[in-house]
């Protein structure tokens, strides 16, 4: 036998962390360390304010000075976008951990005589990389010197000099280029990067904007090909890491209430299971929303935080209905425990609600998220593949073992068929509520379609919305009157 | 931009106007440097007679001094005076580039 020799892990390329929200995440990490990053989009899809966060985020958080040779923005200009991001350019470079060069690339003032290199670029990176012991470098967009030099053989040997020289000095860089009409990038600067290209699009489809991010290559790293929807706010850049991995998630034993304790009695008395995803649907006006409340507020009487996604109404108006069936948020919204997040369906499109909507869990943190209605998700969405995204977004949330309430909005006639994209089977839980006239007279009737993992009454209950709040009346035959209002014979005789 | 080329000059502002400082810049003694310095002290000779100034300067010395005139390539010719401002580059090898570039106009 061999002597033992101590395990080597295999050796796992080194990252340097974006710190940009959800990138490390779909990228294992963040770019590969030392190398060159190619980050090719259209104009406007946000390929130079990601490479700055890269750069800010390298010298506040993780203690690497990173240099910015810009070729399309003054250093004032620069100054002033990102100050919107709360990020202070003059301060950092005071600080030596940031550093903009500018560089003006105009064709009209060169003319060209003879042989020539660009040992010039060479020599001003390597002075501010030196000068403040950078490790990030960003160029940002070096195909400007296409437009100013007419010599591309020259350019192009050079260019592939740039990026050894950039992989020499052990610098994590972050190159961006234009798209081209059939390529990556118009110059096809693509060709030159072997370890990672990231490609950037902001489509337009009926007046909605949305933003994804695709990995296309990453050496040595797996990826997800898929298009990750992001985000740009105030905050600067977010990824979803929605991704597909699915079903590894722990499924949980415990339980928490509906808020409503009749409905945890039809559910082995003690409501769904922590984390699992419910989805409740009906026709309007059934109390979908007043159940999402409940369950909200009995969340928030748990102590845990609920946060409440809003797509038809605010939260004024959410908080006052509810006091109208005898349900006091506002001593949950006082208490920091109920966070409101109203957003109007046709703002963005699905991806842009995704992400927010994972944005905002990932601030707030909560135990328990409610959608109000999911409905109004899937009509914003364009030709993406609805099921996909909200399966990423279930599944998601089931990792984070968050427990999810969906209200869903159906027609008349069609109570659970309609629900669109076949969203329910992606849900552990299913409450169908539905209005019905036996014996001409309106009633609201409630029952669990399906709650997967345990034993649970099928039967239809009267839903009772009252000032007193939500209750559920004696289990329903077709036969069976209803309790509440009028009496049957009133309304036979008013007839 | 206006243009105040030395050709329409009046006579008696000519001797000032037509004083040509020139800056070259360079990064070692590369071919391409020492090609530059010989073709523009030979252009200058030929046409600026006792008209000019050059002044060499080697980033590899200097690399702060590359940001100001917004040097990329190397080497590049900076035309300081007279104004405005022009810049070309390569190893000045195509004298009539040269001319061009830098508005040289021909001694009477």
């Amino acid at each position: 036998m061999t002597r033992a020799r101590p395990k080597v892990a295999p050796p796992s390329l080194a990252k340097a962390p974006t710190g940009i929200q959800g990138l490390d995440e779909v990228t294992g990490g963040g770019l590969p360390k030392g190398r060159v990053t190619l980050l090719c989009g259209s104009a406007g899809c946000g390929k130079s304010l990601l490479a700055m966060e890269f750069l800010v985020h390298g010298a506040v958080r993780y203690g690497e000075p990173g240099v910015c040779m810009d070729f399309e923005e003054t250093e004032e200009k620069l100054r002033a976008n990102v100050a919107s991001l709360g990020f202070d350019l003059r301060d950092l470079a005071k600080r030596k951990k940031l550093l903009v060069d500018y560089v003006a690339v105009e064709r009209h003032e060169i003319a060209e005589t003879g042989e020539y290199n660009l040992e010039g670029l060479f020599i001003r990176l390597g002075h501010a990389v030196k000068a403040i012991k950078a490790k990030r470098v960003v160029l940002d967009s070096i195909e400007a010197l296409f437009s100013g030099l007419t010599d591309s053989t020259t350019l192009r040997a050079e260019l592939r000099r740039l990026f050894q020289w950039l992989e020499e000095h052990r610098l994590t860089a972050v190159v961006t280029g234009e798209a081209g009409e059939h390529t990556l990038t118009r110059h096809g600067l693509e060709e030159y990067i072997a370890d990672c290209v990231i490609a950037l699009d902001h489509r337009v489809t009926e007046q909605i904007s949305t933003r994804r991010l695709r990995i296309v290559k990453y050496r040595g790293t797996s990826h997800g090909t898929d298009e990750y929807p992001f985000l740009i706010d105030r905050e600067g850049v977010s990824v979803v890491p929605l991704s597909s991995l699915a079903l590894a998630h722990k499924a949980l034993t415990d339980r928490v209430s509906t808020g409503i304790p009749a409905l945890d009695e039809m559910m082995e008395g003690k409501g769904f299971f922590r984390g699992s995803s419910v989805l409740v649907s009906g026709t309007a006006g059934t109390g979908k929303s007043s159940l999402a409340a409940n369950f909200a507020s009995a969340a928030c009487a748990r102590g845990e935080e609920c946060l409440y996604f809003a797509f038809e109404e605010s939260p004024s108006q959410i908080l006052r209905n509810m006091r109208s069936v005898g349900l006091n948020l506002e001593r949950w919204v006082r208490k920091r425990l109920l966070h409101f997040h109203a957003m109007r369906p046709t703002s963005s499109g699905l991806e842009g609600h995704l992400a927010t909507i994972h944005k905002m869990i990932a601030k707030v943190r909560p135990r328990v998220v409610v959608i109000d209605p999911i409905t109004n998700l899937i009509s914003a969405s364009g030709t993406y593949d609805v099921k996909s995204m909200l399966m990423r977004l279930v599944d998601f949330l089931k990792v984070e073992q968050i427990t999810s309430m969906f209200t869903n909005l159906t027609f008349a006639g069609d109570p659970h068929e309609g629900t669109a994209a076949g969203v329910s089977s992606l849900m552990d839980a299913w409450i169908v509520v539905r209005d019905s006239k036996p014996n001409g007279r309106p009633r609201r009737e409630l029952y669990v379609l399906k709650s997967r993992g345990m034993a649970h009454s099928r039967e239809p209950r009267e839903l009772i919305v009252s000032e007193r709040g939500l209750e559920l009346g004696a289990v329903l035959t077709d036969h069976t009157p209803g309790t509440a209002g009028a009496s049957s014979s009133a309304v036979r005789s008013a007839k | 931009m206006k243009k105040s080329s030395p050709r329409k000059r009046r006579p008696a502002k000519t001797r000032r106007k037509d004083f040509y400082r020139l800056r070259l810049y360079i990064a070692g003694q590369t071919p391409n440097s020492i090609a530059a310095i010989a073709n523009l002290k030979k252009i200058c000779e030929d046409k600026l007679r006792g008209k000019y100034r050059i002044e060499v300067v080697d980033l590899l010395e200097k690399p702060q001094l590359a940001k100001g005139d917004q040097i990329i390539a190397i080497p590049t010719l900076v035309r300081r005076l007279p104004p405005p401002v022009k810049k070309i580059i390569g190893n000045l090898s195509k004298t009539e580039n040269v001319i061009v570039g830098l508005d040289l106009q021909p001694l009477r």
